[in-house]
């Protein structure tokens, strides 16, 4: 009885290990996912907008992995996948947008920004100095005025 | 800058601060410019809500005519359409309806059907969903994966968009059409390119 028992409760254990398979690769085409990652990474999600299309489970997003993917498979560059999207979506869609006329003030912006910070900071250094120098003439003066002899 | 008004200066910079938070505040952070505006709308042919005749931008040729796009499961959709039967009851507009991904790809059964039979399903959903609630639309073409909503580059449904005679796209919103959009932007863009 205890024998019964006993490969009962085996068999029982090990029912689950029947329904096992081996892991499926998470895609078919590892290479096309390979890329397909390091492009979503850089392009937005428009329907979660702080979310990169590869991290995103929006559904458009899924769409757009699947367009990409295509893309990859018929041999597009990097390049003309994002313009196929930038075409559509615009801009927004790249995390880092295209250097030209429209986007100078985002990539320039805060060097100019910079600029004027450390021109300004000269600039009061400067005046400060003068003025201290000024003050401190001022307090000289008299003093050197008092020790040059008299003739 | 003279030593008298030096207090003016965080002044100034605050209110140009406060500038930018305030428009900042009053923009639509989802509403996000469409390259496609002035560009010649994406070429598609399409089985209609009806019938297996594929249906292409280019047959609306001469015509200044509204792409919506729409799905029953999508709820700002009843609410804009009610605006639309108006709008087509008013004005001889034709809207054409794109009927986009009706099945969801959250309905696993569903989607494990023959694509033709999946088809028929959205149809139906549609056509019981226009029965009920009244046709705005000249046709509708079914949109089943959302390929041409792509081509479109639309992201969330309804949309609007306003084609020419040439077959170019004058004007997109995002979002249910409201009585103010018709009366401030639609009515009189389409006017004004029915003058054309």
């Amino acid at each position: 009885m205890k024998r019964i028992i006993g490969a009962f409760v085996f068999i029982l254990i090990f029912a689950n290990t029947l329904y096992a398979r081996e892991a499926q690769p998470y895609a078919e085409d590892p290479v096309v996912e390979a890329r397909l990652l390091v492009l979503a990474d850089e392009l937005r999600c428009l329907v979660c907008q702080n979310e990169s299309l590869a991290s995103s489970r929006a559904e458009l997003a899924e769409d757009l992995r699947r367009e990409v993917r295509n893309l990859i498979r018929q041999g597009k560059t990097d390049a003309q996948i994002k313009f196929f999207l930038v075409e559509r979506y615009g801009d927004f869609v790249l995390y880092r947008p295209e250097v030209k006329p429209i986007t100078w003030i985002l990539w320039f912006g805060p060097f100019l920004l910079l600029l004027i910070a450390v021109w300004s900071l000269w600039r009061y250094l400067c005046m400060r100095s003068d003025a201290l120098l000024q003050h401190q003439q001022a307090k000289i003066e008299p003093l050197e005025n008092s020790i040059t002899p008299k003739d | 800058m003279t030593l008298k008004n030096k207090f003016l200066i965080p002044l100034v910079l605050f209110f140009i601060l406060v500038g930018f938070l305030a428009l900042g505040l009053n923009r639509d952070p989802h509403e996000i410019p469409s390259p496609l505006v002035n560009k010649p709308a994406p070429a598609f042919e399409l089985p209609t809500l009806n019938d297996d005749k594929l249906f292409s931008p280019t047959d609306y040729k001469g015509k200044v005519w509204l792409l919506n796009v729409w799905a029953t499961w999508c709820v700002s959709c009843r609410q804009e359409h009610p605006v639309l039967i108006a709008l087509t009851q008013q004005h001889h507009i034709p809207v054409v309806g794109l009927s986009y991904k009706e099945i969801q790809p959250q309905e696993t059964q569903l989607n494990q059907l023959p694509a033709d039979q999946k088809l028929q399903l959205a149809r139906q959903r549609s056509q019981l969903f226009l029965n009920q609630l009244g046709n705005p639309y000249v046709l509708s073409v079914m949109d089943m994966d959302g390929r041409v909503g792509i081509q479109y580059g639309v992201y969330g449904v309804p949309e609007t968009y306003v084609i020419d005679q040439q077959g170019v796209i004058r004007y997109k919103h995002v979002g249910p059409v409201t009585p103010e959009l018709i009366d401030k932007k639609l009515l009189p863009l389409l006017r004004q390119l029915e003058k054309t």
